[in-house]
């Protein structure tokens, strides 16, 4: 079968006319880009001038914005277990139409990824399925009960990349030191869900809203008071951190001063809780009721405050899809989450054009800064790297439409709205996952 | 088209709560209630204007007193009226909700009467059924025929709502009693007070234009009206107040804290009602002082009313008079 389409192996592109983008680097210049072997080659401002070479495929790229690949290290892919709402191929393409080339994947599946069969099941099964790059993040807790820890060091030796209880929080403040101390042996990142279990038993954010609607509501201090009790352990242990996503301005306050002492910490925020706030859930629109809840307007403008000043260190989906039937039911007994993979960017673009934080900046969020964290290749324009990147158009103006997302289910908030930056081409391995010329 | 729309004195085609409507509207279905309360005193109480139509019932949730006033409210004007109640198993009970609405909108019903233990549950309900849905009580959200039967008989008993000091008191955070009513109140130009204790308020509550309390001799001090909520037990998750009798000790109606509102205050209550737990006993029973009788006597009436003006938005739907 490869035989017959020119393999990427050997195959070499020239990307012409880019605007070239690495935040790691803080390039910023017209330019072009060498793919060969399906890495990047060579790169800069002055390649090709000279023309290129007969046997080289050209693409121009008319001056679009050309960047690394974007990683997304929280995603909810169902696979194995709810195959219904999500699967690794459906997601994969859902992810390459939104620029991103590397996914995390949460550990709440079923059976749950906490033990190494199922990491090596993840593997093959992206190997076999899925066109964007799969990684693995295992359960801290076995069966996500949040009592006994999994094997971190076999589990992180077979592959997982980062160690989370998906939509629960640690919450056992005994385990929660023990799973510091212990990850911290193996440099092991651990990631929390923010959320006191027994603050949060509501259904949407507390307030006069929740008020209104007649629905529980979650109090900011939810949040707040599990990070606040985190960082103490995380001076007791001398780990390192990572908040998930938050979604409460004393969350972001709280993290920057532990930043400003010096800790090792680092947060991240879904893309819905800095494009949306809690009147997205008025008139009890399940597609708005995601875990920790959509907050206040303070809150939302917080977490666009936190990303600029670098209190917030990275961008993350949260893609969480679910099928018709765990939404079209009353709020209180609604599933949690909002699918991502695909709107991600353009939300995250939003800031940049309100003029809210610089290009550089905000892609660190979604290329650098996430693949550091969890130790990935990835994320970089540099000679050598995989050739995983993305062009895209910075000003298109378009709008999203829900039944045209590529994600087996289409539960997102956004439809209709209008958004600015379009991705048009994602390249994995050297090779095209996604060509809006192609697919739209 | 338009000038009949704008004639229509209530241009809903459901009911399902009082922050949807404006003064005049439910000033327009008090009116109509008012009607209704000397048919029902009168003796032949049979009105004919549903002959012909059908009311289905459908109680997702445990109900004796709204169930009968509504099934004598529809009765009472000749419809056809069904009485369902859904089990309602603790998984999965959406879908039950969802397939069962759009089963019996399939029958044709036209009115739908709903309550169900999910707020947010009856609008759910109404964008999959044809004809017109009254919310008989969603979750903590709304119960807009008790505020309506309750402002009813705050008017009859004190001839008007305007200006009146009316002091809801007890478990206001479970409550769509009391969420209704601080709505119709406020938009009929009542005072409104709450008094209880924090944990059983609602945050941000004070937003929705009330005076919060948590005295109750000093949130009941020159009151007019005092509507006392039931505690609502079976929808406490851990502990909301420490006990029964600490709870009537403190917040519980009896005559010494009565004695601070206005000579002639009116006490009511939704009903029903837990003696020894947020009223007393002999006070309830106290007929100067007690409206809680009038209540439902006038719950069938403003059903009636409900049922009528949606009937009739029905029919003018059907000849394109209401959008």
């Amino acid at each position: 079968m490869n035989s017959v389409r020119p393999s990427a192996q050997g195959q070499r592109i020239a990307l012409l006319n880019a605007r070239l983008l690495d935040p790691s680097s803080k390039l910023d210049q017209p330019g072009a880009l060498l793919i060969e072997n399906r890495q990047i080659a060579d790169f800069g401002p002055g390649l090709f001038n000279e023309g290129t070479a007969e046997d080289v495929m050209v693409v121009d790229c008319a001056g679009h914005c050309l960047i690394p690949g974007l990683v997304d290290i929280r995603a909810h892919l169902r696979e194995p277990g709810a195959e219904h709402k999500e699967n690794l191929s459906t997601a994969s393409k859902a992810a390459a139409a939104g620029g991103i080339t590397s996914v995390v994947c949460m550990p709440n599946t079923d059976p749950v990824i906490d033990q190494i069969a199922l990491i090596e099941f993840i593997a093959r099964r992206a190997r076999e399925t899925s066109a964007v790059k799969v990684y693995p993040a295992a359960a801290i807790t076995k069966n996500l009960h949040g009592k006994e820890l999994t094997e971190i060091g076999l589990l992180l030796e077979a592959g997982a990349v980062a160690f989370s209880d998906a939509d629960r929080a640690v919450a056992d403040s005994l385990v929660m030191r023990r799973a510091l101390a212990y990850a911290h042996t193996f440099d092991a990142l651990i990631m929390q869900h923010p959320e006191d279990p027994t603050l949060s038993t509501g259904v949407m954010n507390d307030g006069e809203m929740a008020t209104r609607l007649g629905l529980m509501g979650i109090p900011n201090i939810a949040e707040t008071i599990i990070v606040e009790r985190d960082i103490r352990l995380m001076e007791l242990t001398g780990a390192r951190y990572h908040v998930s996503h938050l979604s409460t301005k004393e969350t972001v306050d709280v993290v920057r001063s532990a930043k400003a002492r010096g800790l090792p910490i680092t947060a991240a925020v879904a893309a819905h809780h800095f494009a949306l706030n809690e009147n997205a859930v008025a008139d009890y629109r399940t597609f708005a009721k995601v875990s920790p809840p959509l907050r206040a307007e303070p809150d939302r403008v917080a977490m666009i405050s936190g990303l600029a000043d670098d209190a917030i260190d990275v961008i993350v989906s949260d893609h969480a899809p679910h099928d018709q039937d765990s939404k079209r039911v009353p709020f209180a007994q609604a599933a949690n989450g909002i699918v991502g993979l695909e709107t991600m960017f353009p939300l995250a673009l939003e800031i940049y054009h309100n003029g809210e934080i610089g290009l550089l900046e905000l892609l660190a969020k979604m290329t650098v800064n996430p693949a550091k964290l969890v130790g990935l290749d990835a994320g970089e324009i540099k000679i050598g790297a995989a050739a995983d990147l993305v062009m895209f158009d910075l000003n298109a103006p378009w709008q999203i439409k829900i039944d045209k997302l590529r994600s087996k289910s289409r539960n997102a908030p956004y439809d209709g709205r209008p958004v600015q930056g379009r991705v048009l081409k994602t390249w994995i391995n050297g090779r095209i996952a996604f060509d809006i010329d192609i697919e739209d | 088209m338009d000038r009949l729309q704008q004639d229509n004195l209530f241009p809903h085609r459901h009911l399902l709560g009082i922050a949807d409507l404006s003064a005049s509207e439910i000033g327009f279905l008090l009116d109509v209630s008012d009607s209704y309360i000397d048919v029902n005193r009168g003796p032949n109480k049979k009105q004919t204007k549903l002959r012909g139509q059908t009311v289905i019932n459908l109680f997702f949730e445990n109900s004796t007193r709204t169930r009968t006033s509504f099934e004598l409210a529809g009765k009472r004007l000749s419809a056809d009226v069904i009485n369902m109640s859904v089990a309602t198993s603790s998984i999965k009970k959406g879908e039950t909700m969802v397939d069962t609405s759009m089963t019996l909108n399939a029958m044709h019903p036209d009115v739908l009467v709903v309550r169900h233990p999910d707020s947010g549950a009856v609008k759910l309900l109404s964008e999959k059924i044809n004809g017109a849905v009254i919310n008989a009580g969603d979750g903590s959200h709304e119960h807009p025929t008790q505020a309506l039967l309750d402002a009813l008989t705050v008017r009859r008993r004190r001839g008007r709502i305007q200006g009146l000091i009316v002091a809801i008191c007890g478990d206001v955070l479970h409550s769509r009693v009391a969420r209704s009513n601080i709505h119709l109140l406020n938009k009929m130009g009542a005072q409104v007070r709450l008094v209880a204790p924090p944990t059983l308020l609602p945050t941000n509550v004070e937003r929705l234009g009330v005076e919060v309390f948590h005295d109750m001799r000093t949130g009941l001090m020159d009151c007019d009206i005092v509507m006392m909520l039931r505690l609502q037990t079976e929808r406490m998750r851990g502990t909301f107040v420490p006990s029964t009798r600490e709870y009537f000790h403190f917040f519980g109606l009896d005559s010494d804290k009565l004695a601070v509102a206005k000579p002639d205050a009116l006490v009511m209550h939704p009903g029903p009602m837990n003696r020894g737990v947020e009223i007393d006993s002999v006070l309830a029973d106290d007929i100067t002082h007690s409206a809680i009788l009038d209540q439902v006597e006038f719950g069938v009436a403003v059903r009636m009313a409900c049922l009528d003006v949606l009937t009739n938005n029905l029919r003018a739907d059907a000849t394109g008079m209401v959008s």
